[in-house]
């Protein structure tokens, strides 16, 4: 059923009887071309694409809790693409790209809302830093402004841009295709388009094991029984060196908290998403009126989605920094994800040492807005065996020979 | 003056004192001890505010923090509070509150126009419209114009806000009879116990029941009473993290001075969650108007405020306890038209009445009128910190609830929040409504409704994840307190299945909404992170410098003169250094001293360059790399003695590279002899630069370059170095902290031109030297940087192994270079053909990073910035070639101060070597052994302090006394207020030391019989005496 | 915020500590006999197991020494005396 005010319509006066599930509650079969582990956005996304861009609906998608459930339902939704790297800024423009025709291509408003993001700099480092990106940014194409304080005070109003602050703020980086979206509606949407191609989506559904012969993967055992499978694809941000033992090899990740917090719901108050690395918080207004806030990772690693009390105080501490009228606003709902943190903060995409078995992983605190080109060059992988050209630099293997994409080191705001 | 609806007597009010509010913009009148919600309901004013979605007229339902419906905006001006949920405010002369989600007025409220369009307000009904190209211009912002309840205020906070920590042996949350119980029980072991309920009194359903109030008052006077029992009243404890660490927040009470919120960090033995139940409605079809409220509620009102919440009222419940509230409402007067018990089949299936409840009708089909609904669900156990706590909870046939199951943590948990003592409720918690069209509401705040989560199962939301998120039950201020358990029970229903499947969605903090500010607390303004000073700060504030701020330091950018822009200023201080002579307070590079017989070995380890061969007396350049060959820090390595050495970091990695180096020293190559002492701070350091500078020191005049002395300035040690970071000659002279004003108006009267960093950069691009964390950005090599020279491949040192990885001999990489663009240009300017960029620009050298630039000098290019193109030509990074010759000059003539001031050294030993030595040792870590004219502080397994004098030749000791500045601090409240430490005289009696966090420095805290004394780095003095200051104001 | 316990100060408060990852990672005495493979797995790789974990943490601002504890990633509960 098409989506549309009409049937939207039609339905009200029919007391909404005719919906339909936006995914089936599919029990797995014995054997699938391709197996697709972890239901979140990028899982998703990988089989949508399988099936839309390869052909490849023999595909199963295994979520051992909820569809959605992990970093996909626990981040700040933040979506841009000024990457300071030509790799990264590539891979991730491809990404912004998709995400400008995704709600009418999957038929499911993602509530995408280019409202611009701002990056602060606070001092003379932060300056020559965000400068560079943007020049850097516009010579791959990607949109890019360099802000002064008065400019910054004018899109965003409740900035303090003040020069007695204890950071002034000096000026900042603004990409104005860059937003947020609703992040549950993006795997629904990736969910219920995969479906009607075909995709079984099978919840409630953990690998336990996988089935590996000469150095070839056959299939994985699960909570629900044995699949056999050409092709298995990993996708599972929050879980990706636990699967990595299962099939017996290590990775360069380590796991830790990320926490994030919404306040009460407000009338509109901030008209973008603004980030400070210096100053330690990013923020951003969602559709529902709350402010979405996020800053700095959790020290330790931890599966746990817990952190800690005072991670929240020092990011209520520079948020109000930034925004001293914000001081009597209360925060509601605080949670905790698990980001797989790469040491050179970039993704890796590609082979692993088990022929076969596709390792797509290490987003770290910024995988939400790659969904939609991680699910395409990663489905890429999956249906030819060899990589997409804008992730290849992303291999396993630049951890041996060394050609890093340092976005970490780059001074980024890795978020 | 009249409030109807008081009763003529009872409550916990104080009748004698009748204040005046104004609500919606009209003024009525209440009583101390009232809260906003008791004061409107005194005054007959149910309908308070419209809801989220439909903008339907709703009432006060609750009593407590579990309020749905009752949001308001409160306060004006720097007082303005949104979403404030009147409650659980309590009522001051002078409130003024207006509801938040109706326009232009409560009454006439244009967004009730959406009841229209109910039937296509579905849930999800946005996901489904709304795609197209009209998304952005019109109906994203049309959606959020909607959404949002209160108003931001747009004025700065006019409160402050405080923090405190705590510990205890037992932490009981919530003071109803179970909490007061379990109190008393700990506080007779003699335990430390601290007691936290939200309300403003002790007591929770014992006085909003107004039962056993003789018990109440005894228990109440022995916990009073009890010195080790610290009673925490309008206490949230919102969060139950890890190790039994819990938050909450104490609001003050209306018109007490101070600051408006106190944020506690209790670090508790145990604890005892007391934590209460929530009533829960009803649901039935158009269960939502003012005048409908809960059994509990309606029972609060008459008892703690003396309020009758109706003249003629229903009662309409699944349990007994719930329809025994008729007795309350009997008692103050209110008639019961109606029990209607569900169990028996009876129920409310219609409700009427526009803005106020006017008639029910019954299953039975009686029509009655009445203006008040009393209802009763049953009861949620509060059992949100326990699942904070990561406790697992198991569904309760019985009482229609998830109860506690396995706890994690060292906790119990009682009474009702364990579910003790609850009246077990029929099996229904909703009745279908008549009219298929009919709401019958889930979750009022977010306007959910029975019917949307049946649309959400049938729509595939199997999960109550799924469910939630698609409907938003639970997702609104009041985090589903009331309604989620209905919500999960109908979705289990729509699936056939039972709740214990479909379980519960996540318990997470906060139990209620906290505000930022106190969470925030002292760390805001001028205190938002400490600032850091070097001794000469004041005389940089004189001079007039601009300071940029580097990680936590203030250091002097330029010196403006009259009428100088900044670069006529930077200029004039670049043109004294060439052809004069400036100085700078270089005092903010890190300084550690390395002693041990093992430093060369261990230096030749960290830096690319071979330092073991360093002569006594002699300084040598270095690069650090990490171990994957990426540059870390630079710095110069001085030889002072045989086993003595001093290293010199970047100003941004001082503590880093002190880390770095015990990282290795203590885990890796434990063989190594080595002991590393910070000397940041005990030494100022001024950079003394440009031809004139050997004239200075006559006696030193033909000291070459890259050497060290020790010496003296008028009696006072001094360390002087020929460190140059402009090419010319240059005199680093390093003197004790307080000296360091001496020694800085010496060099002006000797002629010497301040310069600050704008112009030591200017300095040392002109010569091509590179900057971490500006020509390098953690991808780049020594390699990169033409550094080969400093790397001695024929020795193992960090980063060396990955250095020849296939990475490094690829083609592409981006090396140091010079630019001469033909225009100006900027940091951060990309060049074509690249990849590159600009590194550093001013007006006499521009250094780049440039693909292959190495092999590509002299080759023409572009660079590209703001649209522009400037045409450059790559050169040798190499613009200025000062020389070495000597220009006379007056020497540099110090009057050093005289001061007096208490020893302090860092000795590093084992203790019985110490004993040894000194005739004592102190008996325990972290504890203080007092000799003759000396007291030991033990600080680390080989590390002490020696305050005061004593004979330690033939230690292992560097000189601190200038490290740190002692503060004398009388209270221990105050340093509770910053210092997560248990500081009880129990548990830190005098003799106690310890190094910790106070507020965000590092200190050495010193328990002594009167005071505590408080050692702080000097850099970070004047933060930590501001942020006392302010401690002790409030 | 994890009670920690230091083995020379005591059970102190997370935020005195910095964190050091994974225990036991012996950096290779003779680097130049790895492979680059070898070389990564040391400089890189890592169990990040979920359950327990020793780990090492440094006490900087307290008394400056580095210690392993064993710590369960999944629950956070520190393995104690």
């Amino acid at each position: 059923m098409r989506y549309s005010f009409l049937t939207l319509a039609r339905e009200a006066l029919s007391g909404h009887r005719g919906w339909r599930p936006l995914w089936r509650d599919a029990a797995p079969r014995g054997r699938y071309e391709v197996v697709i582990v972890g239901a979140g956005g990028h899982g998703l996304a990988t089989a949508y694409y399988l099936a839309r861009n390869h052909g490849i609906t023999d595909v199963a998608v295994l979520e051992k809790g909820w569809l959605g459930g992990g970093n996909t339902a626990r981040n700040t939704t933040i979506v841009r693409s000024n990457y300071l790297w030509d790799e990264s800024a590539a891979l991730y423009e491809h990404s912004l790209k998709l995400w400008e025709g995704l709600a009418e291509e999957l038929d499911f408003n993602l509530m995408f809302s280019q409202r611009g993001v701002l990056n602060l700099a606070h001092n003379l480092h932060d300056v020559r830093e965000g400068r560079r990106r943007v020049e850097a940014n516009r010579r791959n194409g990607i949109d890019a402004e360099w802000l002064g304080p008065a400019e910054v005070k004018k899109l965003c109003p409740p900035i303090d841009v003040s020069p007695t602050a204890r950071y002034p703020v000096l000026g900042a980086t603004l990409q104005r295709r860059g937003g947020v979206a609703r992040h549950d509606a993006v795997a629904w949407g990736y969910a219920r388009a995969a479906d009607a191609r075909g995709v079984d989506i099978v919840e409630n559904c953990e690998v336990t094991g996988f089935r590996i012969e000469a150095g070839r993967v056959r299939g994985v055992e699960t909570t629900r029984g044995y699949i056999a499978a050409n092709r298995v694809g990993l996708v599972a941000a929050g879980h990706s060196s636990v699967l990595a033992a299962l099939a017996g090899f290590r990775l360069p990740i380590q796991s830790h908290p990320l926490q994030a917090l919404v306040s009460e719901p407000l009338k509109p108050v901030l008209p973008c998403v603004v980030m400070s690395n210096a100053v330690h918080v990013y923020v951003s207004q969602s559709d529902k009126g709350e402010l979405v806030i996020g800053a700095g990772i959790d020290a330790y690693n931890s599966y746990a989605q817990r952190g800690a009390f005072h991670v929240i105080e020092s990011q209520m501490g520079a948020l109000l920094e930034l925004f001293p009228t914000f001081s009597r606003l209360k925060m509601m709902r605080s949670w905790g994800g698990i980001v797989d943190v790469c040491p050179d903060a970039s993704p890796i995409i590609g082979k692993t040492p088990i022929e076969n078995l596709f390792i797509n992983c290490g987003w770290g605190t910024g995988g939400f807005k790659a969904t939609p080109g991680s699910g395409w060059v990663f489905a890429h992988l999956l249906a030819t065996g060899e990589p997409h050209p804008l992730a290849a630099p992303f291999a396993l293997e630049r951890f041996s020979t060394g050609v890093l994409v340092d976005e970490h080191g780059a001074a980024a705001v890795a978020h | 003056m009249s409030q109807p609806f008081r009763l003529p007597a009872g409550g916990l009010i104080d009748r004698t004192r009748t204040i005046r509010f104004v609500f919606a913009g009209r003024a009525y009148h209440g009583h101390v001890g009232d809260t906003l919600a008791s004061a409107l309901l005194a005054n007959g004013i149910h309908f308070v505010a419209r809801s989220f979605k439909y903008h339907r007229p709703r009432g006060i339902v609750s009593a407590g923090p579990e309020e749905p419906n009752a949001l308001v905006q409160l306060g004006l001006g720097p007082h303005e509070e949104p979403n404030a949920r009147a409650t659980t405010v309590e009522l001051y002369d002078g409130l003024v509150a207006a509801p938040v989600n109706a326009w232009p007025s409560l009454r006439f409220d244009v967004g009730a126009a959406t009841g229209l369009a109910a039937p296509l307000l579905v849930p999800g009904f946005y996901y489904k419209t709304f795609k197209g190209p009209l998304w952005r211009p019109l109906f994203e912002p049309l959606i959020r114009r909607m959404a949002g309840l209160g108003t931001a205020p747009t004025e700065p906070d006019g409160d402050r806000y405080e923090r405190m920590n705590a510990h205890c042996d037992v932490l009981v949350v919530g003071a109803g009879p179970a909490g007061l119980e379990a109190a008393l029980e700990a506080a007779r072991t003699g335990a430390r116990v601290v007691i936290a309920c939200d309300a403003p009194l002790l007591g929770g359903t014992l006085v909003d029941r107004a039962e056993r109030a003789e018990w109440l008052a005894n228990a109440v006077a022995e916990l009073s009473a009890s010195k080790d029992v610290r009673i925490l009243v309008r206490t949230t404890i919102f969060g139950y993290y890890d190790d039994n660490y819990l938050c909450g927040v104490e609001r003050a009470a209306s018109g007490e001075p101070g600051p408006r919120e106190r944020l506690w960090k209790i670090r508790a033995g145990r604890v005892v969650l007391a934590t209460g139940a929530h009533e829960r409605p009803l649901v039935f079809a158009d269960n939502d108007r003012p005048g409908i409220m809960l059994a509990s509620a309606a029972r609060a009102y008459i008892h703690r405020f003396g309020v009758a919440p109706g003249r003629r009222a229903v009662v309409f419940a699944n349990n007994d306890d719930g329809l025994s509230v008729e007795r309350d409402l009997a008692a103050a007067g209110v008639e019961v038209a109606a029990v209607l018990d569900l169990r028996d089949g009876e129920a409310v299936v219609a409700t009427e009445g526009r803005r106020r409840l006017r008639r029910v009708e019954t299953a039975s089909g009686r029509r009655i009128d009445c203006d008040l609904l009393v209802v009763s669900g049953g009861w949620n156990p509060a059992v949100h910190l326990f699942c904070q706590a990561g406790g697992t909870l198991r569904w309760d046939d019985r009482l229609a609830a998830f109860l506690p199951d396995r706890a994690r943590q060292k906790l119990e948990i009682v009474g009702a929040a364990a579910g003790e003592g609850l009246s077990p409720p029929g099996n229904a918690l909703s009745v279908p409504p008549r009219r298929r069209r009919a709401k019958c509401f889930v979750d009022y705040q977010t306007d959910t409704t029975a019917d949307d989560i049946a649309l959400a199962a049938q729509e595939g939301m199997r999960s109550v994840e799924h469910m939630k998120r698609y409907t938003t039950a639970g997702l609104g201020t009041d985090q589903g307190k009331t309604g989620n358990v209905a919500a999960f029970v109908l979705l289990a229903a729509a699936r056939g299945v039972s709740p214990a499947e479909t379980g519960t969605t996540t318990f997470r903090p906060p139990y209620t909404p906290v505000t930022f500010g106190a969470i925030a607390g002292r760390d805001v303004g001028a205190l938002a992170d400490p600032v850091r000073t070097t001794p000469l700060h004041d005389e940089h504030v004189a001079a007039g410098a601009v300071f940029e701020d580097v990680g936590q330091w203030k250091r002097p950018r330029y010196y403006p003169r009259a009428g100088e822009d900044m670069e006529a200023a930077v200029a004039r201080e670049c043109r004294a250094v060439r052809e004069s002579l400036g100085m700078l307070d270089a005092s903010t590079l890190g300084k550690i001293v390395l002693q041990g017989p093992d430093v060369g070995s261990f230096l030749d380890r960290i830096y690319t360059g071979r330092m073991s061969t360093l002569a006594v007396g002699r300084c040598r350049y270095g690069i650090m790399c990490r171990d994957d060959g990426m540059v870390f820090d630079d710095g110069v390595v001085a030889r002072l003695d045989k086993e003595r050495w001093l290293v010199s970091t970047t100003t941004g990695n001082a503590a880093s590279v002190l880390d770095w180096f015990e990282e290795w020293l203590q885990t890796e190559w434990t063989e190594l002899d080595v002991s590393c002492t910070s000397v940041t701070e005990h030494w100022a350091v001024v950079t003394f630069a440009g031809p004139r500078a050997p004239a200075l020191f006559p006696e030193l005049g033909d000291m070459r370059p890259m050497r060290v002395v020790e010496t003296t300035l008028d009696g006072i040690p001094a360390r002087i170095a020929t460190v140059s970071f402009t090419g010319g000659p240059s005199f680093e002279v390093s003197v004790p902290a307080p000296y360091a004003e001496a020694l800085w108006r010496a060099g002006l009267a000797a002629g010497a031109v301040p310069f600050g960093t704008e112009a030591m950069h200017v300095l040392r691009a002109e010569m091509g030297y590179f900057m971490v964390g500006q020509e390098t950005d953690g991808s780049t090599t020594p390699l990169d940087l033409g550094l080969e020279r400093l790397v001695a491949w024929d020795k193992e040192f960090l980063g060396r192994r990955s250095l020849r990885r296939p990475a490094h001999a690829l083609s592409g990489r981006r090396q140091l270079v010079g630019l001469k663009p033909v225009a100006p240009v900027i940091e951060g300017a990309q060049i074509e053909p690249g990849p590159g960029h600009v590194t550093s620009s001013y007006r006499t050298a521009v250094l780049a990073m440039v693909a292959n630039g190495r092999a590509r000098i002299g080759e023409e290019v572009n660079v590209l910035f703001e649209g522009r193109r400037v045409a450059a030509r790559i050169v040798e990074p190499r613009f200025a070639s000062p020389g070495s010759a000597p220009v006379p000059g007056p020497p540099l003539n110090v009057t050093m101060p005289q001061m007096a001031a208490t020893p302090m050294a860092s000795v590093r030993a084992a203790p019985e070597a110490l004993e040894r030595l000194l005739g004592l040792r102190p008996e325990t870590p972290n504890s203080v052994a007092e000799g003759d004219g000396f007291r030991i502080l033990w600080l680390g397994p080989d590390e002490f302090l020696i305050v005061g004098e004593a004979d330690l030749s033939g230690t292992r000791n560097v000189d601190v006394t200038f490290n740190r500045e002692i503060l004398h601090i009388a209270d221990r409240g105050i340093l509770a207020k910053g210092c997560g430490l248990d500081l009880d005289p129990r548990a830190f009696p005098p003799g106690r030391c310890a190094q910790t966090l106070l507020a965000r420095a590092q200190v050495i805290l010193e328990a002594r019989p009167e005071e505590m004394l408080v050692y702080v780095r000097r850099s970070y003095a004047r933060y930590l005496q501001d942020w006392l200051a302010d401690a002790a104001r409030r | 915020m994890l009670l920690i316990p230091c083995p020379f100060c005591g059970p102190r408060d997370e935020v005195e500590f910095r964190y050091g990852g994974e225990a036991g990672i012996v950096r290779p005495k003779d680097p130049d006999a790895l492979s680059d493979a070898e070389w990564a797995d040391y400089l890189y790789m890592r169990h990040n197991p979920k359950g327990r974990l020793e780990e090492r943490w440094f006490h900087v601002h307290g008394c400056r020494r580095w210690f392993t504890i064993a710590r369960s990633t999944a629950t956070h509960e520190i393995e104690r005396e």
